[in-house]
């Protein structure tokens, strides 16, 4: 037996069942069950390398489960698109990890700090099931899992606001999930197959029947709901604001990007892109709404005092941007797209890290805590100041590559009308990190704030890898770029 | 006409509780009843799902020499799964409403949202 060729489901497997394993082992002594959690999201880090690789050399996988032929077995499918968001979902999974120990010692009871860690794999199992399935009722399960595991995540916060932020959670991620549900009811009764690439066959000739066009409104609407698409935001900014550090920086990193993966997957793959842009308006409702999200969510973040919380309304300002280039649909956007869900992750992830980093040392979240920080702690401050600059869209950073993408795309689209958004978007991004920015490195810090005290090691080395990987990617844009061209030639071109 | 109300009276009834569902689910301030509103909603997609797998003449899905024609089994198996999810999100939901209510000590929204949410958590 090659275990090579179970990848696939392994991927899957070994953080489900770690995440079993983890309340026996870590019992006495919460230390070997954040050995395992770091064991178990590296090792899904480099099967996910692997599959990619795989993916390179020989072209698309199909797996089977239980070797029952698709589509009447659950079939896992590789492809370019998904082995990309695996990456990045295993990698930020792993990062966090790392970082999680410190963090979590800080801000979570003893008591529960087991607990964390097993719901922290269940979560992470969920994420990567719904980009690795390739049949569409397996994915409302997965999102399920991760869900439930996401509003559990975000209780743990301290605050007890952290409560009330994940009832919301909960009910709003039940509706969309039930719409989702429904949506897969429907295309069901009218094909008689669950299977991704059997209902793209399928599902064509059907184009004009009303159930399968109420079908994708369900999971338009489901699926923007879990990807805090503008209006449908309202659970993100008290979620991210309330849960612990740690928590904040997954959820941001990856589990709106696994949103916007599946949306994608939906309208692309499922769909035929001639369905969203001939038969439905579907496009141009999203690009009306994405470039609200972009504007809306910098200006709310422009009024904020709460750094997580500006951070959580950046966070629906970029959501916009990926939905944006999807809606696009031409290849070059689609690109900026697919680059923008690595992109922010990396730089959202430094980000709350930073900051987790300063909560861990100061217990500070307000902006004006910030002040003078530059002499106190140098290198969380440069690793948050290259996210900020990151975001803001400099060139050679991460968002200064994305962004242009989409521009371009934009303007193969003749949208013009897209650029001045973007640029206001970007200016208002940048109204809002330089003053945090300025406040860092020139304003005079109260007595104590002279002295260097940075973070320790285990907050400091995780942060700083997303930071210069931020640099790296804004650099070296042709690895990931010409992955995500791939797929996004893959997403519009059919297999 | 008729048969537009008659012949899927399967559809009219799911809609119907589905929009009772949504409707306590949005316009309830008390959580618990929410949280009904939200397994009503959920109850009346697996329905809808039950109603789909019936085939006319058709009997359980069972091997039977008698049975000429089965029911399909498949939603049926979908919705045990869905099912098993909305026990879940029930679950986590009704111990979220224990720890709001330990912390705030009450379970209406307004009441909830006017005492703000900064303190710490008093168990802890």
């Amino acid at each position: 037996m090659n275990i090579a060729e179970h990848f696939p489901v392994l991927v899957i497997v070994i953080p489900l069942l770690s995440a079993v394993i983890i309340p026996v082992v870590g019992r006495n002594n919460t230390l070997y069950s954040w050995y395992i959690t770091v064991a178990v999201t590296l090792s899904c880090f480099l099967i996910s390398l692997s599959l990619l690789n795989t993916v390179m050399s020989k072209g698309k996988i199909s797996y089977w489960l239980g070797g029952w032929e698709p589509p009447w077995g659950i079939e896992y499918v590789v492809d370019y698109l998904n082995a990309f968001v695996l990456i990045v979902v295993a990698f930020i999974a792993f990062i966090v990890s790392l970082y999680a120990k410190k963090s979590v010692e800080k801000e979570i009871d003893e008591n529960k700090i087991t607990p964390f860690y097993s719901i922290y794999l269940l979560f992470v199992a969920g994420l990567m099931g719904i980009v690795i399935t390739g049949d569409i009722f397996n994915l409302y399960v997965f999102l399920e899992i991760a869900s439930l595991a996401g509003y559990a995540l975000i209780a743990v916060g301290r605050k007890r606001a952290a409560l009330m932020a994940s009832y919301n959670y909960l009910i709003l991620g039940t509706i969309a999930a039930t719409f989702i549900l429904l949506g897969i009811g429907y295309l069901y009764m009218v094909t008689g197959t669950l299977n991704m690439a059997d209902l793209r066959d399928r599902l064509p000739m059907l184009y004009e029947s009303r159930v399968v066009r109420t079908a994708f409104a369900f999971f338009t609407v489901g699926l923007s709901l879990k990807l805090a698409l503008f209006p449908l935001h309202a659970w993100l900014p008290n979620a991210y604001t309330y849960a612990p550090s740690v928590v904040s920086a997954i959820m941001a990193a990856t589990a709106t990007k696994v949103g916007a993966y599946a949306l994608l997957r939906v309208m692309f793959t499922v769909f035929k892109p001639e369905f969203d842009l001939q038969v439905v308006p579907v496009t141009k409702i999203l690009i009306v709404l994405a470039l609200i999200a972009i504007i809306a969510g910098s200006v709310l973040a422009v009024a904020q005092t709460n750094l997580k919380r500006m951070l959580a309304y950046s966070s629906v300002g970029q959501i916009g941007y990926i939905v944006l280039g999807a809606a696009l649909a031409n290849q070059v956007a689609m690109t900026g797209s697919l680059l923008h869900i690595l992109n922010h992750s990396l730089m959202k992830g430094a980000l709350f890290l930073a900051v987790g980093a300063v909560v861990y040392k100061l217990g500070i979240e307000e902006i004006s805590g910030l002040k003078g920080m530059g002499k106190k702690m140098p290198f969380t401050m440069a690793a948050f100041t290259v996210g900020g600059i990151s975001m803001i869209g400099v060139p050679l950073t991460v968002g200064f590559v994305s962004k242009w993408y989409i521009v371009l795309g934009a303007l193969a689209s003749d949208m013009w009308f897209i650029v001045p958004v973007i640029l206001l978007s970007s200016l208002l991004t940048a109204v809002y990190f330089w003053r945090i920015i300025e406040g860092i490195y020139f304003a005079v810090p109260d007595g104590a704030g002279q002295i260097r005290d940075d973070a320790p090691l285990g907050l400091l080395v995780p942060t700083m890898v997303l930071a210069g990987l931020c640099i790296f990617f804004g650099v070296a844009a042709v690895i990931p770029a010409s992955i995500a061209g791939k797929a996004a030639n893959m997403l519009l071109g059919g297999v | 006409m008729l048969e537009f109300i008659a012949g899927k009276y399967n559809y009219w009834i799911h809609v119907t509780l589905m929009m009772i569902g949504f409707y306590a689910i949005i316009a309830k301030g008390n959580l618990i009843k929410k949280v009904i509103g939200m397994n009503i909603f959920q109850t009346a997609v697996f329905l809808f799902y039950i109603s789909i797998s019936k085939v006319k003449g058709g009997t359980a899905p069972i091997v039977w020499d008698e049975a000429v024609l089965y029911n399909n089994p498949l939603p049926h198996v979908l919705i045990l799964t869905a099912i098993v999810v909305s026990v879940s999100t029930t679950a986590v939901a009704l111990a979220l409403i224990i720890r709001i209510y330990r912390e705030y000590g009450t379970i209406e929204e307004d009441e909830i949202l006017a005492m703000g949410g900064e303190r710490i958590n008093a168990q802890r």
